[in-house]
């Protein structure tokens, strides 16, 4: 199993995607935003940032880097891809996930801890986890209000492409515990094959207990069991057939 | 040539007739302006350099101390910590959020020319008071602009500290501390080396931003020179970011390729032209036509003055200029050989085959005036010495008090604030900003390193000398309340115009307080910075200098990371006390000014060897394993403490505590105090047999004041001897969270 964490210019949580992968004993490489290959990769994690100094819009000048071809290659062939916070952005401005990020709808950066609630477990990035598990994990971004129209929102839905939502302590989704604004709470989708996350929060900061927690260990422990074929393919949710709690 | 034009750069008459001795001609307007930027105060610190000589620099674990980018300590194990501050008052004056963000640009470079990557950002930042809408424009400003580049280059910003008042409306302080790691044997110097190695400048382009930033920095604010903000610069982090990467990875090229690198800061090319060459004791000839621009038409005193961002000027080894240019083209940089190194001791600069300027490096750097300013006693002082404090009335509603306390906002929590940092980035981040003195692991081992900068204004105002004296040791109890013996201080001293005998004399008490402190504590101070002139008058009148801030800003090394220690109380039936003696003062206090309307009054005794004892106490109690939590005293005394202690306790939501006082004063004397020397700790009850028997070790007193427990904070009075018994204070911990959490957010949005 290998996994590459592709490198923009401007990425900066590139190394700590690195180090939290490396933690799980799994040979990781960095790829350089100029390759034209991803030949021999299982997963592909797109890190978070500012790539291209977040220039124009969050991500929008990083879907034109050479490597994102061979990203939107590899996703379509079923390759597995979590953009994580600019990486998330990438994945928008690409097309490999629909919608689009808002500035937050209190227009400042935001640095702080959320709870997500799984609410897709079937998905190759949540399979370890429970429906309605309850993780905590940081956030930091100023574009994170994740913004879809009704019809793609009721699809996201309806297909179970919505993995990850901000909580309360009862988890439950309520406007105080939306950090951004975003569309149904949403902090992560799936595309309908559920092989590509995109989210807001950082697994890759929360998967060391000094550094006050590890659910993000989570993420990239079920991307692991998936890929190495501990988790059933068929037990996944990979195509539309409603929602599941 | 005409007055005007050496005095419109900020050279005075002397200074000029200086450099008519020093050329044994006139200079050429390139030369006067290379002459008028590098003797100004910012670059020369022609009025500090006598009085700095006072604070010692040298200790077992300095590996460079002042004269270099930046200060470096050995932290064992073959690793280094690279430190520096800065401020960036001025820009940001006119300029908030460029001011702020290229400051955090400038302090980056500082670190990683040393060959350092920076892992850690703190920021000191003072600003009018929060009921005035430009203020609270200025402090919004400066924060999304620290946050603008910081979060953007990924580097994280732990902690600083915030305060208001009166004197800091039209010059508010931005001061900008940057740590960094290396290996200890590759520590790199901003010395010149070797006549015929080329010379190149690497990144950004050159423009015609920021022209005169250092002069612009050396004088008072008034409508003219708020006028010059095209002296401010621009800042791009992204390019900042591609900047480090690839200096960071030039490096690895070989210890020989880079022979001596140098950021371009203020005074730009001719800074680090003629700090590298005379750093080298070599010469150098630049030609300005090679040096790569974003303008058209630029003259070649633009050129050499310009402060564009995001530069750097390195000489490296004659033959490796193909391999830096690999480097630097792999992050979309530029690198271009500007000239070379001479052995004449010249700056030459060319332009094409003209030679424009040709000075001894030496007579811009080393040459320049130093001057020993007039210092004298403003009349104040003695009388806010002499002032009779024992007529203050004693409050009738002590939780008023304590919540009006919590509510100011040298106190409040700083969640509005540094929540737009992002303080997480490179995984690293030990102790979380709000939660103590933040901790931050160095990389890849088991150390981390806490890190605290601290002033009070006030203090420093009222008796400079033990105001800058406290700074030193509140921060060094700041960092070990988290169980880190200080390595190291780097010190950023904002004063107003030191022209004035007045503003010279607090400058003067101030460093040697802060010597004798350093001294005492064993502390050394590895480098600084220094900003004059924090002046202004709004309507061309007499100006207004700010309170004297000399901020220390302090790195400390705990061994060990699962020893690391926090303030917030832990467990229910632990015993609460205070280490320390707690003196009956209340001069000087954030009770006496925020309570009692009166910003005076004799600060606290300063008592270092109090001092150095407490602190070895808290290291030695935090390593035997014997304490649950610790926090240092400092504003707000006692109350303020325990308040904090109970807020960040428990698992994230609070816990009580009980406590009795024993009476011997009056009860706001004893809660609000802000004696030196004390701590304010909890541990399990069997261990108090221990700290009791460490603390007489120590010569420290310890007070058991009560117990954790509960969801309120309760505080008794006994009443001492013959005195009534009384509850002075019982109140809801999450009533204290709510006041402490909300107060800068409510002042700054409603």
């Amino acid at each position: 199993m290998r996994v590459g964490v592709v490198v923009f210019p401007g990425s900066n949580c590139d190394a700590d995607c690195y180090r939290a992968i490396e933690s799980f004993g799994v040979d990781v490489k960095y790829v350089w935003y100029q390759d034209r290959s991803l030949e021999g990769y299982d997963l592909v994690v797109l890190p978070g940032g500012f790539s291209y100094g977040d220039y124009l819009r969050a991500g929008a000048i990083a879907r034109f880097a050479p490597i994102m071809d061979e990203v939107v290659e590899f996703a379509e062939a079923g390759g597995l891809v979590l953009g994580i916070c600019n990486g998330f952005q990438i994945l928008l401005e690409c097309g490999l996930l629909p919608g689009a990020m808002l500035p937050n709808a209190v227009p400042r950066f935001r640095c702080d801890s959320v709870r997500l609630r799984v609410e897709n477990a079937l998905t190759p990035f949540t399979c370890l986890c429970h429906p309605g598990q309850v993780l905590s994990m940081p956030i930091a971004h100023a574009w994170g209000n994740y913004y879809a129209d009704e019809d793609t929102l009721s699809e996201l839905e309806r297909r179970s492409q919505v993995v990850f939502r901000y909580v309360n302590e009862e988890g439950v989704p309520t406007p105080e515990a939306n950090p951004n604004g975003s569309c149904h709470s949403i902090a992560g989708i799936t595309t309908r094959r559920g092989n590509v996350l995109g989210m807001m929060p950082h697994p890759e900061r929360a998967c060391e207990s000094l550094l006050g927690g590890t659910d993000g260990r989570w993420v990239f422990a079920s991307a692991f069991e998936f890929l190495s074929g501990g988790v059933a393919l068929g037990r996944l949710h990979l195509a539309g057939d409603g929602p599941r709690h | 040539m005409d007055d005007c034009i050496w005095r419109e750069m900020g050279l005075a008459t002397e200074e000029y007739e200086r450099i008519l001795d020093i050329l044994g001609r006139e200079p050429n307007l390139v030369e006067l302006g290379m002459f008028a930027v590098m003797w100004s105060e910012h670059c020369s610190y022609k009025n500090s350099r006598a009085l700095l000589g006072l604070l010692p620099t040298t200790g077992r674990r300095v590996i460079q101390g002042p004269g270099e980018n930046a200060g470096v300590v050995d932290i064992g194990d073959g690793h280094a910590v690279v430190f520096k501050i800065e401020s960036h008052n001025h820009p940001s004056a006119v300029e908030p959020y460029q001011g702020a963000a290229t400051g955090v640009g400038g302090i980056i470079r500082d670190i990683f020319t040393m060959g350092a990557r920076p892992i850690a950002l703190l920021d000191a930042l003072r600003f009018g008071p929060l009921s005035d809408a430009r203020s609270r424009h200025l402090f919004a400003q400066v924060v999304a602009g620290i946050a603008g580049y910081g979060n953007s280059i990924g580097i994280p910003t732990v902690g600083g500290e915030v305060a208001t008042h009166e004197s800091f409306r039209e010059s508010p302080l931005v001061n900008v501390m940057c740590v960094g790691v290396a290996p200890a044997s590759a520590i790199k110097k901003a010395a010149a080396r070797g006549p015929g190695n080329p010379v190149m400048v690497v990144g950004a382009r050159t423009g015609r931003d920021g022209m005169h930033g250092a002069t612009f920095a050396s004088a008072e604010l008034s409508p003219e020179t708020v006028a010059k903000r095209s002296a401010v610069q621009v800042g791009d982090p992204f390019m900042e970011k591609l900047l480090l990467e690839a200096c960071l990875e030039l490096y690895e090229l070989g210890d020989d390729v880079v022979i001596g690198i140098q950021d371009m800061g203020a005074a730009g090319l001719t800074c680090s032209s003629c700090e590298m060459a005379s750093r080298g004791g070599v010469g150098m000839e630049i030609d300005v036509a090679k040096v790569p621009r974003r303008e058209e038409g630029m003259t070649p005193y633009e050129v050499m003055l310009s402060e564009s961002q995001e530069r750097m000027l390195v000489a490296v080894k004659a033959g490796s200029e193909p391999e830096v240019e690999r480097v630097f083209r792999k992050w979309g940089l530029e690198a271009t050989v500007v000239g070379h190194v001479t052995d004449d001791g010249i700056l030459r600069i060319r332009d094409g085959d003209v030679t424009v300027a040709e000075v001894p490096a030496k007579a811009l750097t080393d040459m320049a005036p130093c001057y020993r300013r007039e210092a004298c006693e403003p009349e104040y002082f003695r009388r806010e010495q002499a002032r009779d404090l024992a007529e203050v009335p004693e409050p009738d509603d002590y939780a008023h008090v304590l919540m009006k306390l919590l509510a100011s906002p040298r106190i409040a929590s700083k969640e509005w604030v540094y929540s737009q940092y992002d303080h997480q980035v490179g995984t690293n981040t030990v102790v979380l900003p709000g939660r103590g003195t933040s901790v931050v692991r160095v990389p890849g081992t088991n150390k981390g390193l806490a890190l605290t900068c601290d002033a009070n204004s006030l203090y420093c105002y009222l008796d400079p000398w033990a105001g800058a004296a406290h700074a030193v040791a509140e921060a060094a109890r700041n960092v070990a309340a988290a169980g880190a013996e200080p390595l190291g201080i780097t010190d950023c001293l904002n004063f107003g115009n030191p022209e004035k005998p007045e503003v010279f004399w607090q400058f003067k008490r101030a460093v040697e307080g802060m010597a004798e402190a350093a001294r005492a504590l064993e502390i050394p101070v590895t480098g600084g910075n220094v900003s004059f002139y924090n002046e202004s008058s709004k309507d061309g009148s007499s100006t207004v200098a700010v309170y004297p801030t000399p901020v220390v800003g302090m790195v400390g090394l705990i061994e060990d990371l699962s020893r690391v220690m926090t303030p917030g109380f832990k467990r229910e039936g632990d015993i609460v006390a205070v280490l320390g003696r707690t003196h009956d003062e209340i001069g000087a206090s954030e009770y006496l000014a925020e309570v009692h309307g009166i910003e005076g009054g004799s600060v606290p005794v300063v008592d270092l060897a109090a001092e150095r004892a407490a602190i070895q106490l808290a290291l030695a109690l935090i390593r035997g394993g014997l304490l649950s939590s610790c926090h240092d005293l400092s504003e707000g005394g006692l109350a303020v403490a325990l308040s904090e202690a109970c807020i960040l306790g428990g698992i994230g939501g609070g816990i009580g505590a009980r406590v009795r006082l024993p009476g011997m004063m009056r009860p706001d004397r004893y809660l609000f105090s802000e004696s030196g020397g004390r701590m304010l700790v909890s541990f399990h009850p069997s261990a108090a047999g221990e700290v009791q028997a460490l603390a007489g070790r120590y010569g420290v007193p310890v007070n058991v004041l009560g117990e954790v427990g509960g969801s309120r904070l309760v505080i008794d009075d006994t009443g001492g001897t013959g005195g009534r018994a009384r509850r002075v204070v019982d109140v809801p911990v999450s009533e204290l969270s709510r006041v402490y959490r909300g107060a800068i957010a409510w002042a700054l949005e409603s």
